[in-house]
Order: C-alpha cells, then sequence, then structure tokens
C-alpha cells in the first residue's frame, strides 16, 4: 500500500468521524470545532485530487471564515437554561432512516454504473502542469471557453450576501 | 484499488448522509447550518474527483469541476453569512434558535 492510500484512508476516516462527531455531539461547541476538523480534513482529499487551489480556498473560506462565522453565531445566541445545546427533535428515527436510505442508494448506483465501478480512469493522476494557473485562465480571460460571466454573477450573489447579512442583522 | 474514483464518490456519499441527518434531525437552528455545510463539502469532494479524473481534451475542460467547486464555495459563504444574520436577528427577537418553534410563517 502506497502513501497515497495511507493518506486517503487515515483522511477518510477523519471526515467520516469528524462528520459523526458534528451530527451526534451534545455540546454545540464541540461540534463546531469538529466542523472545523472535517473541513481541514477535506482539504487533505483537495491535495491528494491534486486540486492544490481548491485546497487553499477551503482553509481560507471554511476552516476560516465559515468555522469563524458559525462559532460568532452560537456565542452570540447561547440560550442558558437548556441543559444539552444540541438537541435533536423528534423526527431523528425517520431523518436517520432517510439518510441512511439514500446513501445505500448512492453506493447501490455506483456499484450498477460499471463505468465507474471498473475503476474508469485513477481519480489521482500525475500533476501535470500548475492547476491554480489554469483555473486563473479559465476564470478571467474572456475566450470563447471560459467562466467570466458565472464569476461576474458571483462576485454580484456576494455583494448582496454582505449587503442582506447587514440589513438583517442590524438592531432596530 | 483503494485510490480509483469509486472511493472518492462513496466517500462523499457517506458524508452527504451524515450531514443531511445532521440537517434534517436538529432543533438548533445553527446545527442545521453545520449539516448543511458538511453537505456541501461532500458535493465538492465529488466534484473535485470527477475533475481529477476528467479524460476531457477541450481547453480547460479537465477542471471544470474545480470551477464548479469554487463557485459552490462561494455561495456556500453568502448563504452561511446571510442564515447566520437571520438566526441572530429571530434569536433578538424570540429569544430562541429552536427551528420548532419558529412557526411565524406556518399557517
Amino acid at each position: 500500500m502506497d502513501l497515497a492510500s495511507i493518506s486517503f484512508l487515515i483522511l477518510a476516516a477523519i471526515l467520516v468521524g469528524s462528520a459523526l462527531a458534528v451530527v451526534l455531539m451534545k455540546n454545540i461547541v464541540r461540534a463546531a470545532l469538529f466542523l472545523a476538523a472535517l473541513f481541514g480534513a477535506a482539504s487533505g482529499i483537495y491535495v491528494l485530487l491534486n486540486a492544490d487551489f481548491i485546497a487553499i480556498v477551503q482553509i481560507l473560506v471554511y476552516a476560516g471564515a465559515v468555522t469563524i462565522l458559525i462559532l460568532f453565531s452560537i456565542m452570540l445566541t447561547q440560550n442558558p437554561n437548556s441543559q444539552s445545546s444540541n438537541p435533536g427533535n423528534h423526527q431523528w428515527f425517520i431523518a436517520a432512516i432517510v439518510a441512511a436510505g439514500l446513501c445505500a442508494a448512492i453506493v447501490f448506483s455506483f456499484a450498477q454504473n460499471s463505468a465507474i465501478a471498473n475503476g474508469a480512469g485513477n481519480a489521482v493522476t500525475a500533476a501535470s502542469t500548475n492547476n491554480t494557473v489554469v483555473i486563473g485562465n479559465l476564470l478571467y480571460s474572456p475566450t470563447t471557453y471560459s467562466y467570466v460571466l458565472p464569476f461576474e454573477i458571483a462576485s454580484l450573489v456576494l455583494l448582496v450576501a454582505i449587503v442582506g447579512a447587514i440589513v438583517i442583522g442590524r438592531e432596530d | 484499488m483503494l485510490l480509483s474514483l469509486n472511493s472518492f464518490l462513496i466517500l462523499g456519499a457517506v458524508l452527504f448522509c451524515i450531514g443531511l441527518f445532521g440537517a434534517l434531525s436538529k432543533r438548533n437552528a445553527v446545527s442545521v447550518l453545520m449539516g448543511i455545510e458538511i453537505m456541501l463539502n461532500a458535493v465538492n469532494i465529488t466534484l473535485v474527483a470527477f475533475a481529477s479524473s476528467s479524460t476531457g481534451t477541450a481547453h480547460g475542460a479537465r477542471l471544470t469541476g474545480q470551477i464548479f467547486a469554487i463557485f459552490i464555495i462561494t455561495v456556500a459563504a453568502a448563504e452561511a453569512a446571510v442564515a447566520l444574520a437571520m438566526i441572530i436577528a429571530i434569536y433578538r427577537r424570540r429569544n430562541s434558535v429552536d427551528v420548532s418553534e419558529i412557526n411565524m410563517m406556518k399557517w
């Protein structure tokens, strides 16, 4: 077993374990900290898949910004009366059945799809070129095959989200 | 063959279902949002796995999955900011973030 397979196993174990911890923890602050661990392990998976730019963006945006946002909103909405800060609702049993059924259906459909089941292409290819340069060309250069318009729309979405968050969250 | 496309897809599916369970079974609104973030990460892993196993030859076609992942990260960050602002506004007004008590729009 080579090094990449071992690191995939370790990262997958961290991912699934911390996802289960996020879902099952009684204390919501601990759940949020396990969420940060999950984001970091997902970044490792991206490195394994030769997606270095996505890995760095994952650290910056998710492990940095989103975790801080979630921790701040936990801090601002703490209810001192409740014994456990992260309670489940009465439909958790149905939710477990739905999630397990969906997981089984997805894995079963992977097994049915012969192209995927036969391992069409090794997912981890040798690092050929610098992915970041190609992504930058795709996002910014107005050629026939680029994503300039979605990129501009995404910046508009971010602007609307900033203004909307300020308007919704301010005291009146 | 551990590093085939299949193992990454199964990892993404398992993560997605754990996140779905969290989003469906929690009463704290912030927990529901954390479940949704897990689901978005699972989809990102799936997209990047497809991108790195793609054999497209067109200019940049191999990286389309990664571009999609970047847009998902952008929209997820915007969604998290707006959702948390709404949670804080609801908490200020009702002193609770229990989603089973938030029924202002229910009839």
